[in-house]
């Protein structure tokens, strides 16, 4: 029994490969995971986003717009769409329809005409600074020779002269610190860490300590059960969202532009989805360990193609597809939008009604897949 | 005959590709103490959790204290307490939160009461504020059968409910069950040990999933016709050993100081037992068969059938 006996060793392994050999669910998972990650990730991540959303607000219509609109076309960074009202404009880049908003203010074809290099406001929405960065600085290249075909003879001949200039204008985070991007953010990652993992484990526990089968034979109801298992944990993830608001304000001087009270009543429906979610893994799962693994699962995507970590609009479509089904993507644009750009429940609704149809159907794949036999 | 507490026909169920209860029929009249018997494997906790509608059967059917075992099942969980043969209550908690958790899931009215009364009926009272999963087996098997008696149900279900306790607890848990008995309750209650089928006023053996036979434990007896020959003295163990396989011979075992030699056929087992039974200080006496004979006895027949 002295001293390290590799036979006894290799007992060990010989054991433990055999369970894990035996274990078809968790192989399986080893194996598809690591692919589906790869040609996800690998496919869908962009940290230079292009065919960003643009709105184009424009006073007048001239062969300069024309020209303008063109040649922010051929950069490759701007979908371009018009605005009518500068209020339509200003609700779109608050509710991210847009990432930015080009002004082209009266009187611009006459100043270009004449020569007084006449200001374009470009408004960009800064509360996620990598999404834009390159874009702005696409802009700024293009204004020396966009116009040069309309311009009239005498000014196209100024070679070193520039026809007009573009100012943009970081909103909601005009230092571009990342901070704020992050950390209102990262409510929502948190958030789905702890909730779905916890919950996910719940009924697999039950299953493999054997009381599962005494609460069976009780009479119990599958959505007693599920809401008794949730709620205490829905406390939980209130708790969590005190602390992280708290240091969030505190110590990385996130804003609070909005409502509290508006983000704890959305977030309060996004724990409800993890945990909805999470429950429904612990009642597929026959162990903890495969509800882990199937926590997993869906936590890897949602961080990457939510926006958390990449823009999310330079995805293709099918990755902002998949992106726009994770609660995690919803609620990340409802915290930036709430902390930084002061967004009201008209700006966010749209972000609200995916996450109570989530919540809704996770809850009844959950009850559906409560098994009130054990068969 | 008094009223049937449980009334089913031919009851399947298979696993897999594994047909582990196989048209069985069971009755089971109000009131009584059934013993269900029948080796590892048998069928007995399937058959226990279709009877409570925790397993579907795949055909088969029938009532469980009047109430359909297929369509009535959350009804019949009302009325029967099921007392699962694993531990199945939460470690991490008291003695007295799990049978209050248990109690509001009944949601039985005075909760703190009935709680209260259940642990001094139990003598589990001073236990109260343990955590289960520090109870010893013994009086884990007490708060399990506490916490499905708590509703006085009309059923109970026991699946191997003294495996693994000691035998003074034993003795003390069916005193319990015997009480309850005695006060209406039907019990099934599956085992391994000969001498608890014999407290029990009916009982029902299964082998291989088929009910093998069911009656009062006289009955049982009576009916299986067994004729045993009991041999003490010394040398025993050596009559026991060249006794086996010899003709009219189903089994010759040693219990204690006695040797039992058992069999159908008279003439072939005294034949057998001839000589070896006159060897000097051996003493043979025929003796009335008993219900552990019986069972040795189906083993035998379904081997060698």
């Amino acid at each position: 029994m002295k001293g390290f006996s590799f036979r006894r060793f290799l007992a060990v392994l010989h054991k433990e490969t055999l369970e894990m050999r035996r274990d078809k669910a968790t192989i399986g998972l080893t194996v598809m995971l690591p692919l589906i990650q790869l040609f996800l990730f690998g496919y869908a991540l962009n940290a230079n986003p292009r065919h960003l959303p643009t709105g184009v607000l424009a006073a007048e219509e001239s062969r300069y717009t024309r020209d303008l609109e063109a040649a922010l076309n051929n950069t490759g960074y701007f979908d371009l769409r018009r605005f009518t009202s500068e209020q339509q404009a200003d609700n779109a880049l608050k509710r991210g329809e847009v990432l930015f908003v080009v002004n082209i203010p009266p009187g611009f074809t006459r100043d270009v005409d004449t020569g007084q290099h006449p200001s374009i406001l470009m408004d960009a929405d800064a509360t996620d600074p990598t999404a834009i960065a390159q874009a702005s600085a696409a802009v700024n290249a293009l204004n020396g020779t966009a116009f040069q075909r309309d311009l009239p003879v005498a000014l196209q001949n100024l070679a070193m002269s520039v026809p007009f200039q573009v100012m943009v204008h970081a909103r909601y985070n005009p230092e571009a610190i990342t901070a704020l991007n992050v950390v209102p953010a990262l409510i929502g990652v948190i958030l789905s860490f702890s909730t779905v993992v916890i919950t996910a484990l719940s009924m697999t526990r039950e299953r493999e300590a054997g009381t599962m089968e005494n609460l069976l034979s009780m009479p119990v109801r599958p959505l007693e059960v599920m809401m008794g298992k949730i709620m205490p944990y829905v406390g939980l993830g209130y708790v969590q969202v005190f602390l992280i608001l708290a240091v969030a304000v505190a110590v990385f001087g996130v804003p609070v532009h909005g409502s509290i009270p508006l983000l704890l009543a959305v977030l309060g429906l996004f724990i409800a989805c993890n945990l909805a979610l999470g429950f429904t893994f612990s009642t597929i799962a026959r162990t903890q360990m495969q509800a882990q693994q199937m926590a997993q699962f869906v936590l890897l995507p949602s961080m990457m193609l939510s926006g958390f970590i990449y823009p999310f609009a330079g995805m293709p479509l099918w990755a902002r597809v998949i992106g726009e089904m994770l609660p995690l993507t919803h609620i990340i644009r409802i915290c930036r939008g709430i902390l930084l750009k002061g967004n009201g429940f008209a700006d966010i609704a749209a972000d609200v009604w995916p996450m109570a149809v989530f919540a809704a159907i996770a809850t009844g794949v959950a009850v559906y897949s409560y098994r009130e036999t054990l068969d | 005959m008094s009223a049937l507490a449980i009334d089913v026909h031919g009851l399947c169920k298979k696993f897999g590709t594994r047909q582990v209860v196989s048209g069985l029929d069971l009755q089971v009249p109000e009131g009584e103490i059934c013993g269900f018997l029948g080796g590892n494997g048998s069928g007995k906790t399937t058959t226990i959790r279709m009877l409570c509608g925790l397993l579907k059967p795949d055909a088969g059917g029938g009532t469980c204290l009047g109430l359909d075992v297929i369509t009535q099942s959350a009804e019949i969980r009302l009325q029967v307490g099921y007392m699962t043969q694993r531990f199945s209550f939460y470690g991490e908690l008291t003695v007295e939160e799990n049978l209050d958790f248990v109690a509001r899931l009944y949601q039985l009215p005075n909760r703190t009461k009935v709680v209260a009364d259940t642990m001094e009926r139990m003598e589990l009272a001073n236990r109260a504020d343990q955590f289960a999963r520090d109870l010893s087996g013994g009086w884990k098997q007490r708060m399990a059968l506490a916490a499905c008696v708590m509703h006085r149900p009309k059923l109970l279900l026991l699946d191997e409910p003294t495996a693994g306790v000691d035998a003074k607890a034993r003795r003390e848990f069916w005193d319990l069950i015997n009480d309850m008995a005695a006060d209406g309750m039907t019990v099934l209650v599956s085992t391994h040990y000969m001498d608890e089928a014999e407290r029990c006023k009916r009982v029902v053996y299964l082998s291989g999933g088929k009910l093998i036979v069911q009656g009062t434990a006289e009955d049982v007896v009576r009916d299986a016709k067994l004729i045993v020959f009991e041999l003490t003295g010394d040398g025993i163990d050596k009559i026991s050993k060249k006794l086996r396989g010899t003709p009219g011979v189903e089994s010759a075992t040693i219990f204690g100081q006695a040797l039992r030699v058992v069999g159908l056929d008279r003439a072939a087992l005294e034949g057998s037992i001839g000589a070896q039974g006159k060897q000097p200080g051996i003493v043979t006496e025929e003796v009335p068969a008993r219900l552990d004979d019986v069972f040795i006895h189906f083993l035998h027949d379904r081997k060698v059938a």
